[in-house]
């Protein structure tokens, strides 16, 4: 499909220079002894995925009334996968449930970021820019982290890469960025992006910055992206993922990526055990897979993890769906973590626990997770996570023991 | 020649006012005398703003269109599969391969709706009322995702809701938005039911706050307008009954807005502190004028405009002009594009925003072609570019930021679609096109990089990238 053959000239020439390759270093600590060199990947699921869905407390006496007909059950049709005997996973996640019994996948359950109304555009914001409201900033904390590992070699490819047409909030700042897209166009003749980078260094800096990172990452991950089939929601989030997977594996690659899926604002015809939160679920488990194999040997160095902006209402609403609720859960998988486990301070589902009456509370704060893997993961210090990753957090401890 | 200064205003009129520049046919000598003028005259238009296009169809038969289709995509699932046609591609999803599939009767007529908005945005003089219906378009959008009978009603609703009031009252194009079938059916209140009303009381069915939620955050007041929960749910309240009158009849002509009394919510309903009587359907009429008299909406729409024609960072004092305007006019939306241009920052301030994949595909088409492309080809460029037509990612529309539209995967998709544009057009000299389509103002940098180039192929894709072409 797309049949790229540049003149080695014209692509060193692209691979080499200006702005693009002001990339920061590869993390000192990634050729430190024991050869540890953490990947990790963050996947935004935009939309408010229902957490009392996706992992159902089987073992609450009030879940299966408030989820009504779409309740999943120990046994039977719409019997959920076991994890821990009061938590359940959706059916439509097995490869998750695998990683689970095998360690390697865990889930924080009655997690929210500190946003408390419920307007999709503003709790993402709140969960991509890490501020303690919205609007706040115009940078994310993943990208923010990224500018606080510790500088060593230089590599060729940038830190992070955002799969997807635009840049999620949550990788825009300073640290530089690049990304791709799954796209079917020629390959135009190399010498015409060399011109116009050209053209924009006279004229434009902001579009040169851009189309050079633009360029740059295209070409590592173009290999992956010739495998399109019609396999619906599945593969949608599967190539990005597979794409992803291939370049941060790569020995000089970047070591962060973030994605993002949409479609999880389900308002109607949710579905219960089969349905359209189903499919999506095992969209999701198919793009965790795909980071376990394409990340292959370093696998076991790496953390993908899933967020929401929030939860659901814990009732069923008049159309077979959850309208915009607050606490939710976050998934968190790969060899780096201690797995097999649920960690939730579960507040229950009676009248009197729900948040506002109608909301799963949330126990656990989003960030302490996050804080958690940034800590015992990339070996950021609590004190740098508290000033510049995610401000005015001091007061939430980063989460202890989810690393291996 | 003309003069420098309302030279470059010329310049400001058809990029950040308009579509861009069609040579040979603008006459650019009259318009550089008085670009302000030129604008400001089609704001004074009467005439309706829909397409002429008479085989355009109305909401209600677009919506038996479609069911007859569906009948008879039934019966070809029940022949045996040899027998059975091919399924119909995704419009939205799936780019058409060679040889093209022959178009579903859904597909002709989205195809139709969206030849007859490129028509007239690529015919308008300078274009900025059909810039307008773009805007408004995109605050009040429905997306095609939802499904086949949003997909079908885009156009028409574009050209039944919208249209009819870019000119007009914001409070008339919200209450026509809302009631359109298209809108109720993308924000689900199609099947939100009072929970005490008749329905709701014998089938146990509920509220979805959808449409409600996104009336307040949205379409008036914005995230920050000073409502809560409470407000959300009394409004959904309001909102139940309405609905789309469904193919068995019973509310009216299958495909209109239809009042379903036995599905709305019996009783007062507060809202923002004011108690709304239980009138039936002119209950959230009521609470829908209110809104669109607020304050806040005035500021949230003045700054949503702004940001959309001047600059991603909105200047403040414009704003605070523009939601003045809108407040001392009943909410004018003549007023309120008259205000823009009459103002002298929305001419001087420089030309920093990037032309999003729909704009830009509008101004090369207006440079290099007397005819639009075709609307299969349209579409399909704008789905890869991110911009599928009418079907934004969400109820908040398309971005309008340079961190969308300019952004490193964003330049590179359009760097390879302009890549495929240039060789389609490599027999038009790019030189000749320059001069007349920038009216004499590209940079000294740009016309070199297209006087230089190895191939008028690559200098046509030079200009098409060339920062004056992309920014407006």
């Amino acid at each position: 499909m797309n049949e790229f053959a540049p003149r080695p000239s014209r692509r060193a020439l692209l691979v080499s220079g200006g702005a693009l390759f002001a990339w920061p270093h590869i993390p000192a600590f990634a050729h430190a002894a024991g050869g540890r060199d953490p990947r990790l990947v963050v996947m935004v699921l935009r939309g408010a995925m229902d957490g009392l869905a996706a992992a159902p407390p089987l073992g609450d006496p009030q879940y299966a009334g408030l989820h009504g007909a779409l309740a999943l059950t120990r046994s039977g049709p719409a019997a959920a996968l076991a994890l821990d005997g009061f938590f359940g996973l959706h059916p439509a996640m097995p490869q998750f449930a695998r990683m689970y019994r095998e360690k390697r996948a865990l889930l924080v359950h009655a997690v929210a970021t500190p946003y408390r109304a419920r307007s999709h555009f503003d709790g993402q914001d709140v969960l991509e820019s890490g501020q303690a409201g919205p609007g706040l900033v115009q940078t994310g904390w993943l990208n923010r982290a990224v500018g606080l590992l510790p500088p060593g070699q230089r590599v060729a490819p940038p830190k992070g890469l955002a799969v997807g047409v635009v840049t999620p909030l949550i990788l825009r700042g300073a640290a530089p960025v690049a990304g791709w897209r799954p796209a079917g166009n020629h390959e135009p003749h190399d010498d015409l992006a060399t011109r116009l980078a050209d053209l924009y260094a006279q004229s434009d800096k902001a579009l040169e910055t851009s189309l050079r990172q633009g360029l740059a990452l295209d070409v590592i991950a173009r290999r992956e992206t010739s495998a399109l089939s019609k396999d619906g929601t599945d593969l949608a989030m599967r190539l990005p993922a597979r794409g992803a997977a291939k370049l941060i594996a790569t020995a000089d690659g970047p070591r962060i990526a973030a994605l993002s899926f949409n479609g999880w604002d389900t308002h109607s015809n949710e579905g219960g055990a089969k349905g359209r939160l189903g499919q999506l679920l095992a969209g999701l488990d198919g793009a965790f897979e795909e980071f376990e194999r394409g990340l292959g040997d370093v696998w076991k160095d790496s953390v993908v993890i899933a967020v929401t902006e929030f939860g659901r209402t814990a009732r069923i609403n008049g159309t077979s769906g959850t309208d915009h609720g607050t606490g939710t859960l976050c998934f968190l998988a790969g060899g780096a973590l201690k797995g097999g486990r649920v960690l939730a301070d579960w507040p229950g589902l009676g009248e009197a626990q729900l948040f506002e009456r109608r909301d799963l509370a949330p126990t656990t704060d989003l960030r302490a997770v996050l804080k958690g893997v940034l800590e015992g993961h990339l070996g950021l210090s609590p004190a740098a996570l508290s000033k510049t990753v995610f401000p005015g957090s001091d007061a939430v401890r980063p989460m202890k023991g989810l690393l291996a | 020649m003309i003069g420098a200064s309302s030279n470059a205003e010329l310049l400001v009129a058809f990029h950040r006012f308009g579509w861009g520049i069609r040579p040979g046919v603008n006459d650019l000598r009259a318009i550089g005398n008085d670009p302000r003028g030129f604008v400001a005259a089609e704001l004074a238009r009467t005439s309706p703003l829909a397409p002429t296009d008479s085989g355009l169809q109305s909401s209600p038969e677009l919506i038996v269109v479609l069911e007859a289709q569906r009948e008879r995509e039934k019966q070809a699932r029940a022949t045996p599969p040899s027998m059975a046609a091919p399924p119909a591609a995704d419009l939205t999803g799936n780019r058409a391969k060679p040889p093209p599939t022959p178009l579903t009767p859904l597909q002709q007529r989205v195809h139709a709706e969206a030849q007859a908005r490129l028509q007239l945005a690529h015919k308008s003089g300078c274009g900025f009322v059909e810039r307008l219906v773009t805007f408004w378009s995109n605050h009040f959008c429905v997306a095609a995702s939802r499904g086949q009978q949003v997909q079908i009603l885009a156009g028409a609703y574009e050209r039944e809701a919208i249209r009819p009031h870019v000119l007009g009252k914001l409070g008339g194009m919200l209450k026509a938005a809302e009631q359109h079938p298209a809108m109720l059916l993308y924000l689900e209140n199609q099947g939100s039911i009072g929970p005490n009303s008749q329905i709701g009381l014998k089938r146990k069915r509920g509220l979805n706050e959808n449409l409600a939620r996104e009336i307040l955050e949205l379409h008036t007041l914005g995230v920050g307008g000073g409502y809560t929960q409470a407000d959300v749910t009394s409004l959904a309240r309001m909102l139940t009954g309405w609905a789309m009158a469904g193919m068995d009849g019973r509310l009216g002509k299958p495909g209109l807005f239809a009042y379903d009394a036995a599905a709305h919510e019996p009783g007062a309903q507060v809202m923002l502190g004011k108690t709304y009587a239980d009138v039936g359907r002119g209950q959230a009429e009521k609470a829908l004028q209110d809104l669109a008299r607020k304050p806040a909406t005035a500021t949230h729409i003045a700054t949503k405009f702004v940001r959309h024609f001047v600059a991603d960072a909105a200047p403040p004092a414009l704003v605070a002009r523009l939601a003045k305007t809108l407040r001392e006019t009943d909410g004018d939306l003549r007023s309120l594009a008259a205000a823009l241009i009459a103002s002298d920052e929305a001419w001087k301030a420089p030309l920093t925003k990037i032309r999003s994949p729909y704009e830009f595909w509008i101004a090369a088409g207006r440079l290099l072609n007397p005819e639009p492309e075709p609307a299969r080809h349209t579409i399909n460029v704008l789905n890869q570019m991110g911009q599928p037509l009418w079907n934004p990612p969400g109820p908040d529309g398309f971005a309008d930021t340079n961190a969308a539209w300019a952004n490193p995967n964003a330049l590179k998709t359009r760097f390879d679609m302009v890549s495929n544009l240039a060789r389609a057009h490599r027999a038009r000299d790019p030189r000749e096109l320059l001069e007349q389509g920038f009216a004499g103002l590209a940079s000294s940098a740009t016309r070199t990089a297209v006087a230089r180039a190895e191939s008028s192929q690559q200098g046509l894709a030079l200009l098409l990238m060339s920062p004056e072409f992309l920014r407006r």
